[in-house]
This record gives structure tokens, sequence and C-alpha cells, in this order.
């Protein structure tokens, strides 16, 4: 499934100025540690987080993620956004608290 | 470097840095304290600073033996190891910006054993703070002090709960530039009345004891 699909089917607000919604996702990850995501997280990985701060980037980066999912609305920093644009990283937003997000989107990516 | 008469110097997990910086402080009169800033599994940062390198190394010691994976340059930056005459002598391969995997009440208990001070790192901001990252301070751990940043200090930012009323917390309350860049040192800082820059007399200060005090 592509990321454009699945920010139009939930209804994610895209924060990042950014060029790559085609891109296939492979799976998803959740967590609010980045030690946690960086052991385990995979390439194309869509990352559900709480996290704001800007070294959410960098783990995305590093991990090579498809994208940041930002839970229950919150706010995406200043910095967060403007390093999500050089490294070409989405940062998208939903209202909705992380059990429901991940719940349909598991279901979308064929998880149940 | 703004009038400081004390530095101290806390990188990422690692002291590499210290010696040569403190080489430097006794030429330029700048009392430079050695320490760490720790990261613990639930990604608390801790800062912990010691009189002496011996203690300091083995802290290192400690954490280096709980902390994994490698960096990578093209996304964090350089770790590199410098030596008073500004000539890098070699560099650090080790994930520094990650999470050891030891407790936060370990990192505590650590740095006590080594007669370290304990300080909780920029608890008012929303990320790597105890109060970010737990919701509360855990019940009989042996703080020595709460950091606030220099947004508290600047009122720039305010995490309702976390920055608003800190002093609630029951922990002396010490506040630092957190530079990651030279530019940013002394950003933010605080006044000790002691006889001497030493752990003890920290200490001593942030009890009030003797005499000794804590303005921020």
């Amino acid at each position: 499934m592509k990321l454009h699909q699945i920010v139009k089917e939930l209804g994610l607000e895209v924060k990042s100025k950014v060029s790559n919604l085609d891109k296939e996702v492979s799976g998803g990850y959740a967590s609010d540690l980045l030690s946690d995501v960086i052991a385990n997280a995979k390439k194309d990985n869509i990352w559900i987080t709480l996290q704001i701060h800007q070294n959410i980037v960098g783990v995305g980066t590093l991990k090579e993620l498809i994208g940041i999912i930002i839970v229950n609305g919150r706010e995406p920093e200043k910095e967060t956004l403007k390093k999500a644009e050089e490294e070409n990283i989405p940062i998208m937003v939903t209202e909705l608290p992380a059990f429901e997000i991940i719940g349909k989107l598991y279901r979308m990516l064929g998880g149940c | 470097m703004n009038n400081l008469d004390i530095v101290g110097i806390c990188d990422h997990n690692s002291a590499e840095n210290v010696m040569a910086t403190q080489k430097i402080g006794q030429r330029e009169k700048i009392a430079v304290i050695g320490g760490i800033e720790a990261a613990s599994q639930e990604e608390v940062h801790v800062l912990a600073l010691f009189d002496n390198v011996k203690e300091l190394f083995e802290c290192q010691e400690i954490i280096y033996e709980k902390l994994s994976g490698f960096n990578d340059e093209k996304v964090f930056g350089k770790q590199l190891i410098i030596n008073e005459n500004n000539e890098v002598t070699g560099s650090n391969d080790r994930l520094l910006i990650g999470a050891t995997s030891l407790s936060l009440q370990k990192i505590v208990q650590t740095i006590c054993s080594l007669g370290g001070l304990t300080i909780a790192s920029h608890i008012d901001r929303g990320s790597f703070s105890i109060i970010a990252q737990l919701g509360f301070i855990p019940e009989g751990l042996l703080l020595d002090a709460l950091e606030l940043s220099l947004n508290y200090k600047h009122r720039t930012t305010c995490f309702a709960g976390r920055g608003a009323n800190p002093e609630l917390y029951g922990f002396p309350l010490v506040t630092f530039s957190d530079a990651h860049f030279l530019k940013d040192i002394g950003k933010s800082f605080t006044i000790f009345l002691m006889e001497e820059a030493s752990i003890g007399e920290i200490k001593k200060a942030l009890s009030g004891e003797d005499g000794r005090k804590v303005i921020i």
C-alpha cells in the first residue's frame, strides 16, 4: 500500500513539505522510545509515536522509515519539521490516540 | 566565556573529552567539573558529575558496557575526541545518542556509590526528561537536584505541570545551558555560594548547609 493512500484513508494531516508520498509501506512500528525504534523498526515502516522533538527525524533517517505519524493531534516542533523537510521524511499528524490509529492502520495493511 | 567560574562537561554517555577540557580550564583559570549525561533505558537523561577522573571513568565504563549500537556519522554527526591543543586524536564509534540498558534507578545508584553528584536533566523539557518519560519522580530516587533548562530561565516555553511549579517536587533546583554548541555556553547558569568548585561543596550548597547556597 502506498503512503498517499494511507494518508487519504486515515485522514492524516501531512505537516512537512515532502515529495515522496508515493512510496510503498512495508509495515508499521509503534513506540515512544527512540532506542526501541532504533533496535526494532524495519526499513520502509511507518512509525507511530507521540514524540514531537527533532530527534525522531534522525531515527527516521537512520532506519529508513517511510514516514512518522504523530498521535493525539500533537504539534511537531518547528525544528522537527525543518529537519524532516531536509531529510525528506513525511511527518503526519492524526487526532486519534495511538491505540485507534494503529488498529486502523494494522487492518489497512492486511494485519487482521 | 560569559564570566563563568565553573563549567561542567557532560557528553552523552561518554567522558572522553573531559581531561583535555580540564587542562584548558587550568590554563584559563576556569574550574572544569567532569561528568557524563547518562541515558537510562527509560530514556531519562541524568547528569553525573565527579571530582576525580578515576570515578568518572569507572562510571563511563559501566555505561559503555550497557550501551549498544554504533554511530552513523551521516545521520548523527561525528563524535570526535580532541586534545587540549585542539587536535583530533580519535573518534568514538558508539551510539552515544542512544540509551543504555541501565534503569534510571541503577544509574542513580551507580553515581551515588561512586561519590558523584546526580542531577535529573532538564526536567521541564518535553523529551528525555524524568517528568516527560515517567510522569513523576519515583519515591526514594537519590537525586541531588533537578535541572531546569534555559527555556525555564527565559520563560520561552511553558510546559504545564512540568515547568509550572518545579519546587513542588521537593528537590533542590539548578539551571544550566545544556550547550550543544559553543555559542550556547552560559545562556543559563546557576550561582553557587561555596568555598570551592567541588562535588562536596556543591552538595552542601544544594542542601543549604554551613552557609552554602544556590541561587537560580
